[in-house]
């Protein structure tokens, strides 16, 4: 089992800075890892509760198992399908390979919370998505559609190239590769080639 | 009759698009249940060994471990076509066998009990390879097979089901050929369909025989009928499926994986799920099955085939529970794209220590002709044919027929599917490309280009039974009872569609129940594209038999007769004055209708699908690129745009076009160990290599159903891998006949070297 302390350079709870470095389990317990998911704020306690977080907890587990947000997939659990994508601080990463403890004080969003919190309006990409059936079993949607954002957020008005290099990392056994390019296609106004 | 649709062949939204793209949709692993614990399987390290000893007396005593399950600890559960496969034997016989099952509080726990159960074992050889498994002193399998061949007998399809093509005079066919070719081919790479949703299944046993099951699978039906007989007819199953996150046939069957929830769930008395890691998934789920054949072709130099001779081989792995049903089919899918009249075609099962063959796309005929066109070509070659126009003038036109898989002679009433194959070829440019066998269409320095063609056409889009009831409230609203979960092809908006355009009423009136098969009738499932077909004339029948009904009750309020009667957006209206109707609400608050619909089997149609692939290779490196690929189809009518293209452009995954190029198991054939169950060694294409797809549709109306249309989705990976031979051979002028084509393949091809594998 991990020791939290080696992945908690980034922690920022009170209690962690207090803490020594050689400080035990127990101390480890009590420390909280805060969380901003989809624009809510979670204080998670670490340890081997069940209701707890435990050093092993990847933020894939974290987010489905803790908090409840399924709509992160989990598939290869060792980061080569790209299905658990979510954006931390804006940027795509895969939630099964990072530990939760090493998410301390992130912002993260989910496909859960990519529409309008106050209007309820859908993304354009997920407006898109639908509009282009740029999907068949739907497993690895919501992966593609956080790497589409994490995509548009840096390029907003990105090249072919660009698009398929932003999703390369994203599996679709079902083959609706085509569909998604259109999709993002008709987002951004680029020219498909035939 | 022309008709015009309101939904028919419109672009529409998937009715679950929403839940799909917000990530609301719940497949199975997105479940949980108060008080349910997780399964985990202790899987052996051999190929094949006897378990001498066990103990679990550590694992059971881990906190939190709540039941460790040994062949001891359970009953006499058999699987597999015979069902000789116990659900935990002391017996096992691939790297990855069941050896013991575990429930926990958390699926960490379970893991980790896996790791303190202590098992003794007696290794045995194992046996990897075909021909090696049928020599005299061969390790055995099981002993009821002996000579690991699996004896034959498919109940399901009845006394005479399919397993040899014998017809005519093969003697006098092969003095009739001009041209005869012969040899080994195969197609024995067992590519794996790998959905991204790993398999899984959540069980409730309630005593003393009762099981709910939930499931993501791709036949909800089907689990309660096959764990009804693998549970010797002694448990009530009931099942309750959800969204499946890919299939490709894979995931038509899990019988074991329901099996072992549902064992842990009756050892602990809660709910259980059981959920297999990728790597799992990749080792101990079912795999496409292996084919090799050895056959003669007799042909005439027009093309006319003359006779065909051989024997088929397909390598199940330890067990399977489909392999003969893939074996009939296969059969019967190659008489229908090679239509002679004189066969001596055999077929032998057998089985070795690896995991077991279940279903793939493609199922049986993909398997059979990906070895039989490479054996047909060389013939072709011979006799100067332009392929396509081999294709053109051997599969099935109005006037021949097939056996297929019950045994039975069908005369085929379908289409001529000549007009398509040639649509497909001018969009393709095939003329202008197809410079003759083993010749280049381009030569660039080391680059050279080829092209190839191939096809598939299958009976089974008439398969098997389906049933469905509809009803209508008098809100104007209907709802569909089907046990059908949508597995990718947008089917179920499909059924809706197709609901909503018989009662004339907005899609989003009608609803579908959810997949319970206490709440819904048979279905077998949308499996060998008979989605559109079977199931569709189902719920067809279902909403006609209740508008029917509707318009009787309506006639004698109206005091007509129902003739004079027809229904549109929740108003019954006299047809010679539309303006007089009455709203369905007249029906009554305490009244519903239900109509009953039932789709009998029908094997008497076929699909068609031609592939033409163009590719390049890098004669330096060996690099093969697939550069364009066009398919041409004909559906009689399109139902569901977007959708068909979708199933269309799946022509390269699952074990399609990609197991020519560089999909494949690597199973070390010493040790039994597959060296790439992981999706990092499992190589697949990503965005970054996508070829240019055009689909080619037409619409020649088949009046076998009620909106003139044939389905297609499940063959669109078949064509295209033996396409990628021809196209290979033809590129570098040298014949190369082993799956995939991987670059050192190639090499060895250009150096005049025998490929192995």
């Amino acid at each position: 089992m991990s020791n939290p302390y080696h992945c908690g350079y980034n922690l920022h709870s009170k209690t962690l800075h207090t803490a020594s470095p050689g400080g035990g389990l127990k101390k480890t317990r009590q420390s909280k890892i805060r969380l901003h998911v989809n624009g809510k704020l979670h204080d998670l306690e670490v340890g081997d509760k069940p209701h707890q977080i435990k050093p092993s907890h990847t933020l894939a587990h974290t987010l489905r198992e803790t908090l409840g947000l399924t709509g992160t997939k989990l598939s290869c659990d060792e980061g080569a399908c790209g299905a658990c994508t979510v954006l931390m601080d804006g940027k795509a990463v895969l939630s099964c390979m990072l530990l939760t403890v090493e998410c301390h004080g992130k912002t993260i969003l989910t496909i859960e919370g990519l529409r309008n919190p106050e209007t309820g309006e859908l993304d354009p990409i997920q407006k898109s998505f639908i509009e282009h059936t740029a999907f068949q079993c739907g497993f690895c949607t919501p992966g593609m559609i956080m790497s589409t954002k994490a995509l548009l957020l840096k390029h907003p008005h990105p090249s072919e190239e660009q698009v398929k290099e932003g999703l390369s990392g994203n599996f679709c056994r079902c083959i609706s590769h085509y569909h998604v390019l259109e999709a993002i296609r008709a987002l951004t106004g680029e020219k498909g080639h035939s | 009759m022309d008709e015009t649709f309101r939904h028919i062949g419109k672009k529409k939204a998937r009715v679950d698009a929403l839940d799909i793209v917000t990530g609301k949709a719940k497949f199975l692993n997105d479940l949980k249940f108060p008080e349910m614990l997780h399964g985990a399987v202790l899987r052996s390290p051999h190929p094949h060994a006897l378990i001498k000893d066990m103990d679990k007396t550590e694992a059971e005593s881990l906190p939190g471990v709540r039941a460790v399950l040994t062949w001891k600890d359970v009953p006499d559960w058999r699987g597999g076509t015979p069902r000789y496969t116990r659900i935990l034997d002391q017996k096992v016989r691939y790297v990855g066998d069941a050896v013991a099952l575990i429930a926990a509080e958390d699926e960490e726990i379970a893991r980790e009990a896996t790791k303190r159960i202590r098992v003794e074992y007696e290794i045995l050889p194992g046996v990897f390879d075909m021909d090696e498994a049928q020599k005299p002193d061969a390790p055995q399998l099981y002993e009821q097979f002996p000579g690991n061949v699996v004896t034959p007998g498919m109940p399901f399809f009845g006394p005479k089901s399919l397993r040899e093509v014998v017809m005519g005079n093969v003697e006098k066919g092969f003095q009739d050929a001009e041209v005869i070719s012969e040899g080994i081919f195969g197609y024995e790479n067992i590519p794996n369909p790998i959905p991204l949703e790993s398999p899984g299944a959540i069980a409730l046993w309630e005593e003393p025989n009762h099981l709910t099951l939930w499931v993501s699978n791709q036949a909800s039906y089907m689990d309660k009928i096959t764990l009804f007989h693998v549970t010797n007819r002694t448990v009530n199953v009931r099942i309750i499926g959800g969204p499946c996150g890919g299939s490709f046939g894979s995931k038509f069957m899990s019988w074991q994986i329901q099996c072992y929830a549902a064992l842990l769930s009756r050892a602990t008395g809660k709910p259980l799920k059981l959920v297999l890691t990728k790597e799992e998934h990749l080792a101990t789920f079912t795999l496409r099955p292996a084919s090799r054949i050895h056959a003669k072709v007799g042909m005439k130099k027009d093309g006319t085939l003359t006779a065909i001779q051989g024997e088929w081989w397909i390598d199940t792995g330890y067990y399977s529970m489909t392999t003969q049903a893939q074996v009939a089919v296969g059969c019967g899918e190659l008489q229908i794209m090679a239509q002679c009249s004189n066969w001596d075609l055999r077929t032998k099962i057998i089985c070795t220590n690896r995991n077991a063959s279940g279903i793939v796309r493609g199922f049986g005929g993909q398997e059979l002709k990906c070895a039989f066109i490479p054996l047909l070509s060389l013939a072709m070659e011979k006799a100067e044919i332009d392929p396509l126009e081999f294709l053109k003038k051997n599969f099935v036109q109005p006037g021949g027929g097939y056996f297929w898989r019950d045994g039975i002679w069908y005369d085929y009433r379908g289409i001529d599917y000549r007009k398509v194959m040639e649509e497909g070829a001018e969009r393709f440019g095939w003329r202008e490309k197809w410079k003759g066998w083993l010749k280049p269409t381009a030569v660039n320095g080391p680059k050279r280009r080829g092209v190839g063609v191939g096809i598939h056409g299958n009976a089974d889009i008439g398969e098997d039974a389906s049933e469905a009831y509809v009803r209508l409230y008098p809100d104007a609203t209907a709802t569909i009872h089907s046990c059908v979960t949508e597995h990718g092809t947008g089917q179920i908006t499909n059924y809706i569609r197709m609901v909503a355009e018989v009662l004339k009423i907005p899609m989003e009136w009608v609803s579908l129940t959810p997949a319970d098969s206490m709440m819904t009738p048979y279905e077998f499932g949308p499996a060998g594209s008979r989605g559109t077909y079977a199931i569709g004339a189902a719920v067809i029948a279902a909403a006609e038999d209740a508008k029917k009904t509707l318009l009787e009750l309506f006639a004698k309020k109206m005091s007509l007769q129902p003739q004079d009667l027809d229904t549109e957006d929740g108003f019954v209206f006299v047809k010679a004055r539309p303006d007089k109707r009455l709203s369905w609400k007249a029906m009554s608050v305490d009244r519903t209708i239900t109509g009953y619909g039932r789709f009998e089997p029908d094997y008497s149609l076929t699909n068609c699908m031609i592939s033409f692939v163009e590719v390049e290779v890098d004669t330096e490196t060996g690099k093969l690129i697939l550069l364009r690929v066009v398919n041409a189809t004909d559906v009689g009518r399109i139902i569901d745009p977007p959708g068909l293209e979708n199933q269309l452009n799946g022509c390269l995954g699952s074990g399609g076009i990609d197991s020519a190029i560089f999909e494949e198991m690597v199973l070390d054939r010493k040790r039994g160990y597959l060296l790439n169950a992981n999706l990092i060694d499992y190589k697949w294409r990503s965005f970054l290599e996508l070829p240019v797809i055009k689909n080619v549709v037409l619409e020649t109306p088949m009046p076998t159903h009620r909106f003139q249309a044939v389905g297609v989705g499940e063959i669109a990976t078949s064509p295209g891998p033996s396409a990628i031979l021809m196209a290979v051979s033809n590129a570098i002028g040298r014949w190369v006949h082993h799956y995939p084509l991987t670059p050192e393949r190639i090499l060895m091809a250009l150096r005049g070297e025998e490929a192995q594998g």
